[in-house]
């Protein structure tokens, strides 16, 4: 029996491994992710640039994801892999798009999340590709496709979720409540603690309280890095690590089921 | 006294570990409801385009009946088998998708010889269709790998030691999977045999 799990969880680590191999790391600074040196250093930045004023003012996150080739994977496959691991979108909207092309496969996709199936329908993506992508791309002119792709994506996207501020400004104020709540109740905790203490010996007071700080700050840590998360930028938090000084929060979290469309050229 | 110890600590050690695995198999099977759900969904909303393809590649002109009626046929056999999520055994997965790996080979023969009409391809609301048909299959696939993971974690889980004896205890059995479909890889052939065909589906 052991034996056999021993076999089970060496498979899943396998399994998990594997995965993990296959895409490529999550960016922190830009959505922008070129992995095949085809974008300029300028192009890029346009690209950055636009996407993420789309993004401030929407809350849609556009990834632009460039790789050499997709292995053995399908593209839509490999795409709907890649927003889910990197969390494209915001993860209680899932308003992620995901621009992928494949250099060395000659494919591309445009693959939307769960939320913005309905403002970027799959025929609207296949469009997109058709008269957006194709044509530029056979031509070498990467830079102009996906240009004209994410004008295109952002046109289409534009009214959907238009009110994001307020609603991440509710999402914050909703987690400050429950964060002040929580202060409430170990304020409270701590006063209960010490007043029964404060009939004990000295001595003893001050070895147990010494003996309780690590949890304390334990806790207050948490709450701190709560707090500041959740009011340090308008996101949903990142939902892994990364993040630096960049003025991008990185992806939310969002998830997609097969939306969007694929093709080649 | 000392046994009597030994043997109330063991219960207790027992009766804690398989509570917890009961909880989880519990969620794991719940979550095994859910992405069953969706599952259904995306072969529902094939079904659904179905009938917009027929009624589209009817109104061409001379286009070959057999492979119409033959989808039609399909697809109403696809929908008649329905899994409830509460018995996902593996012989109804299997029934499940072999009715629907039908309804693939047909749709996938009727593609297949629309390429023959040019005027049809050039119809925008037919290449709509296929547009949608084509995403619809994408999320199939996507609903299925869900699905099958899903069962992949709670099948490991009820199997291993000792989660096992409580899953035996409260009944929870071993679910189907989606197997990959066979003959999948390969295209469709084409058969003209329309007859044949139409036995073997009654």
């Amino acid at each position: 029996m052991l034996k056999k799990l021993l076999l089970c969880l060496s498979l899943v680590l396998c399994i998990t491994t594997i995965f993990a191999q296959d895409y490529p790391e999550r960016p922190t600074q830009s959505p922008v992710a070129d992995f095949t040196g085809t974008l300029s250093p300028q192009q890029k930045e346009a690209l950055d640039v636009k996407i993420k004023a789309f993004e401030d003012s929407t809350s849609n996150q556009i990834a632009v994801v460039l790789v050499k080739t997709l292995g053995d994977y399908e593209i839509i496959q490999y795409g709907n892999g890649l927003i889910r691991k990197w969390g494209i979108g915001t993860k209680d909207k899932n308003n992620g798009v995901l621009v992928l092309v494949a250099i060395d496969d000659r494919k591309m996709s445009v693959q939307t999340g769960y939320g913005l199936e309905g403002a970027l329908p799959d025929i609207i993506t296949q469009e997109i590709i058709q008269n957006d992508m194709k044509p530029r791309f056979r031509e070498g002119d990467y830079y102009g496709g996906l240009d004209a792709a994410t004008t295109n994506i952002i046109k289409y996207t534009k009214g959907e979720y238009k009110a994001t501020k307020k609603a991440s400004g509710s999402n914050t104020g909703r987690r400050g409540g429950s964060a002040g709540f929580v202060i409430i109740i170990v304020v409270i905790v701590l006063i209960i603690i010490f007043r029964n203490r404060g009939g004990g010996g000295g001595n003893r007071v001050i070895g147990s309280r010494g003996g309780a700080n690590p949890f304390w700050w334990l806790l207050a840590g948490n709450m701190l890095s709560g707090g500041g998360r959740s009011s340090g930028s308008d996101w949903g938090g990142f939902s892994g690590g990364g993040g630096g000084g960049s003025s991008w929060g990185g992806f939310g979290g969002g998830s997609s089921g097969g939306g969007g469309s694929s093709g080649s050229w | 006294m000392k046994k009597l110890f030994f043997a109330f600590a063991i219960m207790v050690g027992a009766m804690s570990l398989s509570s917890c695995s009961y909880n989880s198999m519990v969620t794991a099977d719940e979550n095994i409801k859910g992405k069953w759900g969706e599952v259904q969904t995306q072969y529902q909303r094939r079904s659904d385009l179905i009938p917009n393809l027929v009624a589209t590649v009817k109104g061409e002109a001379n286009f070959e009946k057999g492979t119409l009626t033959e989808v039609t046929e399909a697809r109403a056999k696809a929908t008649s088998v329905q899994v409830d999520a509460s018995k996902l055994t593996p012989e109804s997965i299997q029934k499940y998708q072999e009715a629907q790996g039908q309804l693939s080979t047909a749709l996938g023969r009727l593609l297949s010889v629309t390429e023959n009409y040019p005027t049809l391809r050039a119809n925008d609301a037919f290449r709509g269709l296929q547009v949608q048909l084509e995403g619809t299959e994408n999320r199939i696939g996507i609903a299925r790998k869900d699905f099958n993971e899903a069962v992949q974690g709670y099948n490991s889980k009820i199997r291993s030691f000792p989660a096992n004896i409580t899953a035996k205890m409260f009944g929870f059995k071993e679910k189907g999977y989606f197997q990959a479909d066979p003959g999948s890889d390969k295209a469709p052939p084409v058969n003209f045999d329309t007859d044949t065909k139409k036995e073997v589906t009654k």
